[in-house]
């Protein structure tokens, strides 16, 4: 697969990242050069084996249902970039 | 039917699903210790799991796959021994991790049903599945002029995602639909289903179609956060749509919102980048195995159904359908009616909780839970009827004192000398002195007047300020004035 | 007193124990040597005063006769390590003025233990790299120099955790950790001639180290010798309840593992690793590994491990979809960097655009292409497939060795600023530690000999899952063997 301008643009939209036409354009050709490699995954047969959900094949662990966090609003908020009155700010969403 | 639209074409049909979000009644979290209770101090309900810090990972709370259970048990459905916690990828201000914890592949809960009652009678609605998954936190727009601002305590709180089939036909079987699911999910004790506080919030995916013909395009409506809005915002939806394809147009599958205000729902302006949430199964969590023991003792602990319990109280107490009906809608309600069926008329219980205490909470704007008379305190009143104590009468005078006052029945009753009179021959001696005293009455009413009846109970009523047995008044009289 | 800085960890305690030193002694060498080296950037927050605190604290402890494993060890702290308190980076601008008010586990542990922070030890920017010179703090110079022709030439130390790797090899740490998610830590271990050890993935908790890819991130020590391995790994090491994916297992005494006894131990050598265009100098190293722990007693034993060369495309999948996710909270608006924009998506695309540098970009823009509709099942799920057929192989294999032993990186050190532009070559230094890091094992490299042009080389052994024990015990005696006691020219 190969990967056009327009693509990498919508990806990088995607992932909320802003890239100059300098960078993109190194970009498309980095990432098609990555992809173009990772496609010798297609010589494998893969039709009979389930995708690996864990190395460890423990179960899921689960805690107890109480409350033993939180409380603590300076901490969450001591490393904000901007902040007014205990809240997070940023700026205004458009809806 | 009549839930069909008739347009200038003619008729077309409403079909509708929902997707109803309601939290989970836990402690804490679904993926972190923090307290889940609502109406704190911004931010003060957060651990640094919720604000996404770096490094921060998620532990699962028990409880909450204990409650997922229990609802996909009272629904009748598949419980999923495996199932798959997944990231949905998006990026908001109110979203710390970038990503939404949620189940997309596979679900705790697969298909089950549930039974709705309309105008139109029964209907069983599919449920297709219910995933578990975490709430984001909550963005306000308008207390800053220039910024949003952000308040987490809600992020990570635990949600079910309960997805209804379309298999709804109008906006009155949704909304029959929604409050169904709600009462159940209170007997349940699995959400409070309080939508004031948005516990319990509803989207609707609504399309028009020819009767019994394709399926239409779709629009889903957002955060609908009453039942009346609900059923508003699918019969304004369903009737944009009709008159769309009428005029030739063409429906866009699209989200749209609901206000309340004008009773419309329109457009979510839609960026261009339509979302892409790139699910893949969060590396951070296993697999969710549930083990045949665990399910059977959440199956072994499950309350009993508002339906079972509806049937038991016609069966068992012999009261009307309708009558059991308005008793299940709240558990609340329900377990105040079988305290005060118990040992009494199971019918006056139920005449007096529905007539009088109803009435009484209804006019002073009162739920169940804040009535200043609780079921033993009316059980008192309803045992001093039964017994003679009271009259009937004075017992609607006791019960608004009780209403206004807390105070117990008998309390009201000594205090204000409304105990009856049942002793006969105390009743006998007051009625032989009213005959005596008008002799004449007498006279005339064995001449035939016998309305005067009445004159003579009154007196005798009068001279015991109307705490006499009124029966044994009559009784008594009618025996003396034949004699 | 500079020879306390050639002392191993063994080695410190046993002067502590003896009164020969106190922790503060040891801690201010050490202290002066990170100011003597600092040209090699290996420390982007060092933490002096830190440091002299925690040593006074661990002396007292010893004067009442009390004590962890790493009673006064003066460490240093890759910068992906959460530190309460102390600023951590990632290497990343974008987590420009981050100051945790947490601890991560691992190196709670081992403060627990009595080690003594020195400082955060620069990295790849969130542990992308093979070189160290993909960090926001600049890159890392290893101690090692060619011989012979470019001998002037700054080294790259290998990376991710390439500070930590140039730290210990410069003897500016006695110890430090290192996170490895494709080879973080075996391949800088090899570059800078110390032992890296990656446990089975589960070993060490993940909580407070930075994620870069959930499945296959794992903490481990770099140290000078083995047994300074066994004995950090068992300090970090542990099951820890807010890591879902923590193992909960007893930790082992994996010094006790260090019998110095390989008799009867089946060794595996891979044909696939034989790798086109492999240096000979690699393959002769590797052979003369084998050839050692069969002079020891072990049996040498050829086995194949099929999907050896799906493993790298495969991990390149893997890791930058989990990464583009893991990587989505850093967005301005809680901490760290945020640049200006008028509205949350403009602050968002304008803040991710300058605060991650180009690896960063190239990953998460592949990673998100990767996981992107229409391409999951192709690609991401191909190769969680992909990754369990190597889990299979392996699991094979494990069924008539106990361990195998392998080259950890193609190369040898290579020049800062070679192979920049040309990010799969970068990729290829994997090729031999990916493998396991998929399969979740746990694997060492042990340094075992030099390069025609003088510097280190590493062998690696990997284990069955959770069995480091066995990868202690036959590292112990091929680094015995081997008696690799070179020592790099530059540093302290």
């Amino acid at each position: 697969m190969s990967l056009d301008r327009e693509t990498v643009r919508q990806t990088a939209l995607l992932a909320r990242i802003r890239l100059d036409e300098d960078r993109l354009e190194k970009m498309v050709g980095e990432l098609n050069g990555i992809l173009a490699w990772i496609d010798q995954l297609n010589e494998v047969d893969t039709s009979s084996v389930a995708p690996l959900a864990s190395v460890t094949g423990h179960a899921l662990p689960t805690r107890a249902d109480s409350v033993t966090d939180g409380k603590d609003a300076e901490a969450v908020l001591s490393n904000a970039p901007d902040r007014v009155d205990g809240y997070f700010a940023v700026p205004k969403v458009v809806e | 039917m009549s839930t069909l639209i008739s347009g200038s074409t003619g008729d077309w049909e409403v079909v509708v699903g929902l997707e109803v979000h309601a939290q989970v009644r836990s402690e804490s979290k679904l993926f972190s210790g923090a307290s889940t209770r609502f109406g704190a101090e911004p931010n003060s309900q957060v651990s640094l799991v919720d604000a996404g810090m770096p490094g921060m990972l998620p532990v699962i709370n028990r409880e909450c796959v204990r409650q997922a259970v229990k609802t996909g048990l009272g629904l009748g459905a598949k419980i999923n021994r495996v199932s798959v916690f997944d990231r949905k990828n998006y990026f908001y201000p109110d979203l710390p991790q970038g990503y939404q914890i949620s189940q997309y592949t596979r679900p705790i809960v697969g298909e089950g049903s549930l039974r709705i009652v309309t105008a139109d009678g029964e209907r069983v609605v599919g449920i297709e599945r219910i995933h578990l998954e975490q709430d984001a936190g909550k963005s306000m727009h308008d207390q800053d002029p220039s910024r949003s601002l952000i308040d987490l305590n809600r992020s990570g709180v635990a949600l079910m995602e309960i997805v209804s089939r379309p298999d709804l036909r109008s906006g009155a079987e949704a909304a029959a639909c929604l409050r169904t699911l709600r009462t159940l999910l209170r007997f349940l004790g699995t959400c409070d289903g309080n939508m004031q506080e948005g516990s319990l919030r509803c989207d609707a995916n609504v399309s028009v179609r020819r009767p019994g013909g394709e399926l239409g395009t779709r629009c889903e409506i957002k955060n609908l956060n009453s039942i009346r809005f609900l059923q508003q915002a699918i019969e304004y939806e369903a009737v944009r749509q009709v008159e769309v394809l009428e005029d030739g147009g063409a429906i866009i599958q699209e989200t749209r919102l609901f206000d309340a205000d004008r009773g419309e729902t329109r457009s979510m302006r839609s960026k261009e980048d339509a979302h892409d949430y790139r699910y893949f199964p969060d590396p951070d969590l296993l697999p969710l195995e549930l083990s045949e023991d665990f399910i059977a003792g959440i199956a072994a602990s499950l309350p009993e159904s508002p339906d079972a319990r509806r049937n038991r109280f016609v069966a068992q107490y012999g009261i009307g359908e309708a009558e059991a009906d308005f008793l299940v809608t709240e558990p609340e309600i329900a377990e105040f009616y079988e305290a005060l069926a118990d040992g009494r008329d199971a019918r006056l219980a139920a005449n007096w909780l529905t007539t009088e205490l109803f009435g009484a909470l209804n006019r002073a704007g009162l739920s169940l839970s804040k009535s200043p008379v609780d079921a033993g305190a009316l059980g008192e009143l309803i045992d001093l009827v039964a017994d003679g104590t009271i009259s009937g009468r004075s017992a609607k005078d006791v019960f608004a004192e009780m209403f206004e006052t807390g105070q117990a029945a008998e309390t009201i009753v000594d205090a204000r000398g409304l105990r009856q009179l049942s002793d006969g021959a105390a009743i006998a001696a007051l009625v032989d002195a009213v005959l005596a005293e008008h002799g004449d009455k007498v006279a005339e009413y064995r001449s035939g007047k016998v309305k005067l009846l009445g004159f003579f109970v009154g007196q005798v009523m009068k001279q015991t300020r109307g705490t006499a047995n009124p029966q044994l008044v009559n009784e008594i009289l009618r025996g003396r004035l034949a004699g | 007193m500079s020879g306390l800085l050639d002392l191993d960890i063994a080695g410190a305690r046993e002067a502590l124990d003896a009164r020969k030193v106190s922790s503060v002694e040891l801690t201010a060498t050490y202290l002066d040597a990170m100011e003597a080296g600092a040209g090699l950037n290996c420390f982007v927050t060092p933490t002096p005063e830190r440091a002299l605190e925690m040593a006074g604290a661990s002396d007292r402890r010893r004067a009442r006769g009390e004590g962890g494993a790493l009673e006064g060890i003066p460490v240093g702290i890759k910068d992906l390590f959460c530190t309460r308190s102390i600023p951590t980076s990632a290497a990343s601008r974008i987590l420009a003025g981050f100051v945790p008010t947490y601890e991560s586990t691992v190196t709670a542990n081992l403060w627990r233990s009595g080690a003594v922070l020195l400082g955060k030890l620069n990295m790849d920017e969130f542990a992308m790299g093979s070189a160290n010179v993909n960090s926001c703090h600049g890159p890392v110079e290893n101690p090692w120099h060619r011989t012979g022709d470019g001998a002037g030439d700054r080294l790259v130390p290998g990376g991710s955790s390439g500070g930590s790797a140039a730290a210990v090899a410069a003897r500016i740490a006695l110890a430090a950790t290192g996170t490895d998610t494709g080879g973080s830590i075996r391949q800088p271990g090899s570059f800078c001639g110390i032992v890296g050890m990656k446990p089975s993935y589960g070993r060490c908790s993940r909580w407070g180290i930075i994620a870069f890819a959930s499945s296959l991130d794992q903490a481990g020590p770099l140290t000078r010798t083995v047994r300074d391995s066994a004995v950090m790994l068992g300090a970090m090491a542990g099951h820890d309840p807010w890591d879902s994916t923590s193992a909960n297992l007893p930790v082992p005494e994996f010094e006790a593992a260090l019998t110095g006894d390989v008799r009867g131990l089946r060794i595996g050598v891979p044909r696939e690793y034989r790798v086109d265009g492999m240096p000979g100098e690699i393959e002769e190293l590797w052979t003369r590994g084998g050839d050692l722990l069969a002079q020891a007693g072990a049996e040498l034993v050829e086995i194949s491990l099929p999907h050896t060369r799906y493993a790298l495309p495969a991990y390149y999948i893997i890791a930058p979809a989990e990464a583009s996710s893991n990587l989505a909270r850093y967005d301005g608006v809680r901490y760290g960097l945020r640049a200006a924009g008028d509205e949350p998506a403009d602050m968002y695309e304008n803040t991710r655009g300058q605060g991650f540098g180009e690896e960063v970009v190239r990953r998460v823009l592949i990673g998100t292409y990767v996981l992107s509709q229409g391409y999951y099942d192709a690609y991401y799920l191909k190769a969680q497939r992909v990754r369990a057929l190597i889990r299979n192989d392996f699991d094979e294999a494990f069924g008539s060795v106990d361990a195998i032993l392998t080259p950890t990186a193609p190369s040898d050190a290579f020049a800062i600023g070679e192979h920049e532009d040309d990010p799969i070559r970068m990729y290829l230094n994997d090729v031999f530690t990916v493998p396991s890091s998929l399969a979740g094992l746990p694997a060492i490299s042990v340094p075992a000999g030099l390069s025609v042009r003088g510097l280190p080389l590493g062998l690696q052994l990997i284990g069955r899952m959770f069995d480091e024990e066995t990868v202690f015990r036959v590292a112990g005696v091929l680094e015995q063997a081997a008696a690799f006691a070179h020592r790099p020219s530059g540093g302290a």
